[in-house]
């Protein structure tokens, strides 16, 4: 990208681009969800609610999905690239888990006829991955050593994304009493309009999450531009206190991206 | 590998013989946990009988933080490890060596959990051969991630608290399959024990693997 | 429309939450930049675009 004028912001061409989709995309899947889809024979109007939960639940799996690669690279190729992009990932996953949750919650209640449903695998299983998540970031905020907390918190990133295909089979030994709608979004008997919303909602919430990925992605990157200059500096200090011309080569920046 | 493994696992288990922490100090923590569940329940066998597959796991992966936080320390107090990654055993053999390590203490502690439970809840088991594979797949599952959650929390001055926020969610899958299986063997749930043996079964190998595969970069710098 | 409240109940919570946070981490990268020198800004030259 040409750089004519001062960056001042995470923002470019491309994050506008999104941004600008947004702005349209929006207003037009809530015009899809409220007045142009029809109300379903089961679950009367609170399909609605479906076309924001289950693109978030999805984007919510990929998010952490791409946690765990972020970490497998990192730990491979020890570049704070693929760090910053396990860590950015961790949180916009974190959001959706949690907005998964209350939505799923909310659609429950006049479904079900409960907020909550210990029965039910897919709730349950989400609600143990956004504790997993919490716990990553936990980790992620614990002040220590960069490199040092990058390792560990990988390992941590990794074992949360295998856990997503094992809570998936999960359902398949659970499904005895279940309560989710397991069949409704895969087998075709959805009406076009509610399938072309859905799929509506699906880019919206894509572009969403590719739009926060990007700029979490750099302010983590500056946050960590900053860390590491902060340790070089109080490091430099040091030396020049002691008049030691060695310079420590645990703390040399990486241009490893 | 398996060798230096075991090597790792002697030591531990003499360590933990001559300390006694295990004996003296964690196993009696597993029955006040039984007991206060015991009380906190209202002391209705009925329900004790209903809720004690659950109550026991519960109870082993509270004892587990605590096997587990023993076992690191054993490590990091002197920094041992240190002197153990230069007498050239690989890390994947301290891994596996300290995870056989946890998993007998566990084994040990959960036979214990398990007499007491039957004897103080009344129940009847139906199925030993599910009991006993259950628990034995369960508990590597406990072992592996333990092993490796408990170095990734050492040594940042904040363990007693990260522990727990890490390490039990990872397992929550784990419990689950486990209390059903439970239930199925002590006849108090209608559910197939064996087929979440095989989502049990999962859990162990796959924690154990990428235990195996991630647990020398974690130790590199304690 | 049945179930009107549930429905924008469930609808506000995500747009607000997500606009809120989406608002957080602009200005987090804002105050963020004028921080970091331009030339250690790398991403703007790295593949991310």
């Amino acid at each position: 990208m040409q750089r004519t004028e001062k960056q001042e912001f995470t923002t470019s061409r491309g994050t506008r681009f999104m941004g600008i989709s947004l702005l349209i995309g929006i207003p037009t899947l809530l015009i899809f969800s409220f007045l142009l889809s029809p109300a379903d024979d089961n679950m009367d109007d609170a399909v609605r609610l479906i076309y924001v939960h289950v693109p978030m639940a999805i984007f919510a799996y990929v998010a952490i999905i791409t946690t765990g690669i972020g970490s497998v690279f990192y730990l491979w190729k020890k570049s704070r690239w693929w760090d910053t992009v396990a860590h950015a990932s961790a949180e916009i996953g974190l959001m959706l888990c949690g907005l998964v949750l209350v939505t799923g919650s909310i659609w429950g209640r006049p479904t079900w006829n409960t907020w909550w449903e210990w029965g039910d695998v897919r709730l349950v299983t989400t609600l143990v991955l956004f504790l997993m998540i919490l716990g990553y970031l936990a980790l992620r905020q614990v002040p220590a050593n960069p490199d040092l907390r990058a390792k560990r918190a990988s390992v941590v990133g990794i074992i949360a994304a295998v856990n997503i295909p094992i809570v998936n089979r999960s359902v398949e030994w659970w499904e005895n009493n279940t309560l989710h709608q397991k069949s409704s979004l895969t087998d075709g008997k959805l009406e076009n309009l509610t399938l072309f919303t859905l799929f509506l909602g699906f880019i919206v919430v894509g572009i969403s999450f590719l739009w926060l990925m990007t700029h979490r992605f750099r302010v983590g990157w500056l946050a960590a531009e900053i860390e590491t200059e902060g340790i070089a500096g109080v490091i430099e200090e040091r030396l020049n206190e002691a008049n030691s011309g060695a310079a420590n080569p645990n703390y040399q920046q990486k241009d490893d991206v | 590998m398996f060798r230096d493994a075991w090597l790792v696992t002697k030591k531990d288990l003499l360590i933990e013989l001559r300390s006694r922490i295990l004996i003296n100090q964690i196993a009696p923590y597993t029955l006040l946990i039984l007991v206060l569940f015991g009380f906190a329940l209202d002391a209705d066998t009925e329900t004790l009988r209903d809720t004690g597959p659950g109550l026991f796991w519960v109870s082993t992966l509270l004892v587990a933080i605590l096997a587990i936080q023993r076992s690191v320390d054993v490590e990091t107090s002197d920094s041992a490890i240190d002197r153990l990654m230069l007498s050239g055993i690989s890390p994947t053999s301290i891994y596996l060596g300290k995870t056989i390590g946890l998993y007998l203490q566990l084994i040990i502690l959960e036979a214990l959990l398990f007499i007491v439970m039957v004897v103080l809840f009344d129940m009847s088991v139906v199925n030993y051969p599910l009991v006993v594979v259950s628990a034995v797949v369960t508990t590597l599952a406990i072992a592996s991630s333990g092993t490796l959650y408990g170095v990734i929390a050492s040594g940042l001055g904040v363990r007693e608290t990260l522990l727990p926020v890490l390490f039990l969610p990872v397992l929550a899958p784990a419990v689950i399959g486990a209390t059903r299986a439970f239930g199925d063997a002590f006849g108090r749930v209608n559910a197939d024990g064996w087929a979440w043996l095989g989502l049990l079964s999962v859990i162990a190998i796959v924690y154990t693997l990428v235990g195996m595969l991630t647990y020398g970069n974690i130790i590199e710098d304690t | 429309m049945t179930h009107l409240g549930y429905l924008l109940a469930g609808w506000s919570i995500s747009l607000i939450s997500l606009s809120i946070y989406a608002w957080r981490v602009v200005r987090k990268g804002k105050q963020l930049t004028q921080q970091v020198p331009q030339d250690r800004q790398r991403w703007m030259t790295s593949s991310t675009d």
